[in-house]
């Protein structure tokens, strides 16, 4: 079902959470909300599965304006970070729990229950209490509650934020292939940007109570339109190099170091301040815009091995390799820059678009 | 414990110290079942005579056992119920509800609690008076349930408190009503709290004596605790045995109690200190 939200506004007494938003998903999408703590996030969910009232703005399921319509009659399936499971029933009465509500005759709960109890399998565990079930188990009950009424969008707050690494692994994609296959529309919450881009279609980075960017996983890596959206996305982060536009190219902060850019266009006028974000994935030996520093810090990730290479000004650039390039710390390197593929911030944030000189 | 620290010196002090309780519980039970000479703790012979009154007819003007422990037990009952009732939903409301006033009510039970009954008898008394339902069961039913709300909704409170927000609001998105979800969800996280609290209330209601022996003196509403005094200010008849006797009758539900729910009992301080 379409959802959509249209200029929400929510404050609690004097404080102003969200001040306007607007964010809409088509049936069937899986989009993230994604954000630092306090930005907002989980606000927002709280909003669409009516918990909070919203202070302005409005909501519609489909052609259905839902913005006052209480909490129980939305119909939401909610996922929350603890599971909120009923400690006192078994995972079978968890789930049967919106049918009985609902008062549907016995016959049908039994099957509705049973069959999504298989979807997300967990058909032998129905006797257990959550306090008998692993995280994942119980993480695959509240999926299976918030599932079994058919309800119109599914909403999920950080729902893996509670599971060790490997089960984590092993839920983000199970929680997509449920998805898919029940072709529910579902908004995930969470701060994990490994989580959002690997589960959704489409995500919205927020940042204090606003959408700074609303768009695929890959068309935000590769085109953030901040640096807030840069730094945020990718792991490991982005590096930043501060300098200054000169006829040249970018001239380094407090340093002789020069970058000459010349093929590019957009470029500021000259004497204007820049950022330059460089992915670690752009900063390798073969590339030709070399920089020279200092390696100062190596971590072994088994399959590649990261590098920090502090320049002679200070700044730090990362860089991701295969194993076996033989650099050790302290080695002084000097390794190049995809130059294409340099993300150009102006002093306020804003990405600067520039492209290869025709 | 055994090899850094010597248990028998305790063991030999507890010992010495209890001696003195444990020979007097002992001679209480004792005294009832067996006659002894006057000035000897030896008894030279069994005989049921003073618990006679469990069968004999009462003398004169005086209650029956029978009617006045039921009196007692419909006393702490009653009592019990009303102040669960309020003190489930009150404790709830002070919990979770955007109330007005919230923090004065959380302080006003405090002080509530702290207030000693006994000061507040001849206010009571008047207005039991006023209404009519002095020397009734039901007037002092009343009081005592109004007096044991306030411990009651503060334990409540407490026990509310641990329970996560988010099973509420689980609950809600699958469509109950917010009194559905106190009943069928909220309330089995609090059990606990309410079996500990229901025997306190119990308890407390069958040892209570001061407010029925002011409120309700007559024959009619007599309770146990007023029976037993009864008893010893009769200076015609002084008969220790048998008022031992209906000491023992009287503890023996309590004991019982204690007994078999001791382990819920301890609950009261495990869950409600959260508040």
């Amino acid at each position: 079902m379409r959802i959509e939200l249209k200029n929400f506004k929510k404050t609690f007494g004097d404080i102003t959470v969200i001040e306007d938003m607007s964010l809409s998903l088509e049936s069937g999408e899986m989009l993230a909300l994604l954000g630092p703590s306090g930005c907002g996030k989980s606000t927002t969910l709280f909003a669409i599965c009516g918990i909070h009232r919203m202070t302005g703005g409005q909501l519609l399921f489909g052609d259905r304006d839902v913005t006052l319509v209480p909490s129980q009659q939305r119909n939401v399936g909610v996922v929350f970070q603890n599971y909120a499971l009923y400690p006192h029933m078994n995972a079978y009465e968890n789930i049967a729990f919106p049918l009985m509500i609902r008062k549907e005759d016995r016959k049908t709960i039994e099957k509705k229950v049973s069959e999504i109890a298989a979807l997300v399998h967990i058909g032998e565990l129905m006797e257990r209490k959550p306090a008998q079930l692993s995280g994942g188990q119980q993480q695959r009950v509240a999926l299976a509650r918030a599932l079994v009424r058919e309800p119109d969008i599914l909403l999920l707050d950080e729902p893996l934020a509670n599971l060790d690494a490997k089960l984590r692994l092993e839920m983000r994609s199970e929680i997509r292939r449920i998805q898919q296959q029940t072709g529910i529309t579902a908004i995930l919450v969470t701060h994990d940007q490994v989580e959002a881009m690997s589960m959704c279609d489409r995500i919205a980075i927020m940042n204090k109570g606003d959408i700074v960017q609303l768009s695929s996983p890959q068309d935000m890596y590769q085109n953030p339109n901040s640096e807030f959206v840069a730094s945020f996305l990718g792991n490991p982060p982005i590096a930043f190099l501060d300098g200054v536009v000169t006829d040249g190219g970018v001239q380094l902060a407090s340093s002789e170091a020069l970058l000459p850019l010349r093929g590019q266009h957009g470029l500021p006028s000259s004497g204007m301040p820049i950022r330059l974000g460089i992915r670690p994935e752009h900063f390798q030996p073969e590339n030709p815009l070399k920089v020279t520093g200092r390696i100062s810090f190596v971590e072994t990730q088994g399959r590649e091995e990261l590098y920090d290479v502090t320049l002679s000004n200070g700044s730090v650039l990362r860089s991701i390799q295969r194993q076996g390039g033989g650099y050790h710390l302290g080695d002084e390197v000097s390794w190049g820059i995809a130059e294409n593929q340099i993300l150009a911030f102006d002093a306020s944030g804003a990405r600067l678009h520039m492209g290869a000189l025709a | 414990m055994n090899t850094n620290f010597k248990s028998w010196p305790i063991l030999l002090a507890l010992g010495l110290t209890s001696v003195p309780l444990v020979t007097m519980y002992a001679y209480m039970i004792i005294d009832t079942v067996t006659v002894s000479p006057p000035g000897s703790f030896i008894p030279n012979g069994i005989s049921f005579g003073s618990w006679s009154f469990l069968w004999e007819a009462p003398a004169p003007g005086r209650p029956s056992i029978w009617s006045v422990t039921l009196n007692t037990f419909i006393f702490a009952c009653v009592s019990t119920l009303m102040a669960l009732s309020v003190s489930l939903t009150g404790g709830y409301a002070l919990s979770r509800l955007h109330l007005p006033f919230r923090g004065f009510f959380l302080g006003g039970l405090i002080v509530l609690h702290a207030f000693p009954t006994i000061t507040l008898i001849i206010a009571i008394f008047l207005i039991l008076q006023m209404v009519g339902l002095y020397d009734t069961l039901a007037g002092v039913i009343l009081v005592k349930a109004a007096l044991e709300i306030p411990f009651g909704v503060w334990i409540m409170k407490g026990f509310y408190d641990t329970v996560p927000w988010e099973i509420e609001m689980a609950g809600l998105t699958d469509g109950a009503t917010r009194f559905t979800v106190w009943r069928k969800l909220v309330l089995p996280q609090v059990q606990p709290g309410i079996t500990a609290l229901g025997i306190f209330a119990f308890l407390s209601g069958w040892s209570e004596f001061i407010l029925p022996q002011v409120l309700a003196p007559g024959a009619d509403a007599q309770v146990l605790g007023v029976y037993l005094q009864s008893l010893i200010s009769d200076d015609t008849s002084m008969d220790f045995a048998k008022f031992k006797s209906v000491g023992v009758f009287y503890a023996i539900p309590v004991i019982l109690i204690y007994i078999l729910f001791n382990k819920h009992l301890m609950n009261i301080y495990g869950g409600g200190t959260k508040g």
